[in-house]
């Protein structure tokens, strides 16, 4: 492996900070996937410090690639944007497909009777939805 | 010293690929495999983006950005699929 870039002291310590720091976020993010006992507490660790990492590696390779191109790297902002965006969808997702299909979280948990009530009440919403339908004309 | 950051970058993240994929085949239920699915995807983005560092070409950031798009919509897609038993009603 060889660069053709040779970064000046200063940058090449702030880039080399920038990945350790990304690569260690995304190490703990998954050690925590991995380790932690429920899955809504499993949901934090990916979804918080893995997106972190990736932002850490982001601004390491926009630093490293503005100076060897000589102008602002922006590539990296679309992934960036993209993942800061899409990270809290997709938590939400599972966090709702979690509570639908009542995945058991440990003892200590507040609020252990929500997934019973919010089955409940998409029950009753959905028998709604059905009996209000609007009537065809004619 | 780069040089360095970039290995231990590389054995990092391996190994955090390997952890999510543990959880992939352990998961108690399916949707600790969506997750750990989806954590795989966001540390693969993480490695091409350190090998387009390490290979010093701005080339590898177009199957990052596709990776990230490819990953959102098939996890929402499965979500769904759970959620009403169809994706698109």
């Amino acid at each position: 492996m060889h660069f053709e870039v040779h970064l000046p002291f200063w940058l090449e310590a702030l880039v080399a900070f920038f990945l350790l720091l990304g690569a260690v976020f995304a190490f703990i993010g998954s050690i925590g996937l991995a380790r932690l006992p429920d899955f809504y507490s499993r949901l934090h660790a990916p979804t918080k410090a893995t997106t972190l990492g990736v932002g850490g590696m982001l601004i390491a390779s926009m630093l490293h690639f503005s100076y060897a191109q000589g102008s602002l790297s922006v590539h990296e902002i679309l992934v960036a944007i993209f993942l800061l965006i899409s990270a809290p969808i997709t938590a939400y997702m599972l966090s709702k497909v979690a509570l639908h299909h009542q995945s058991p979280s440990v003892q200590n948990t507040q609020g252990q009777d929500l997934p019973q009530q919010l089955q409940q009440e998409w029950h009753r919403e959905r028998i709604k939805s059905k009996t209000d339908k609007p009537k065809l004309p004619g | 010293m780069l040089t360095f950051a970039i290995w231990v970058g590389f054995v990092l993240l391996s190994l955090s690929l390997l952890l999510n994929f543990w959880r992939l085949l352990v998961g108690p239920e399916v949707i600790d495999r969506i997750l750990a699915l989806d954590t795989m995807y966001i540390n693969t983005i993480a490695l091409i983006i350190l090998y387009g560092l390490s290979a010093a070409s701005g080339l590898y950031f177009e199957a990052a950005l596709l990776i990230a798009m490819l990953g959102f919509v098939s996890t929402i897609a499965v979500c769904k699929y759970l959620l009403r038993g169809d994706i698109i009603e």
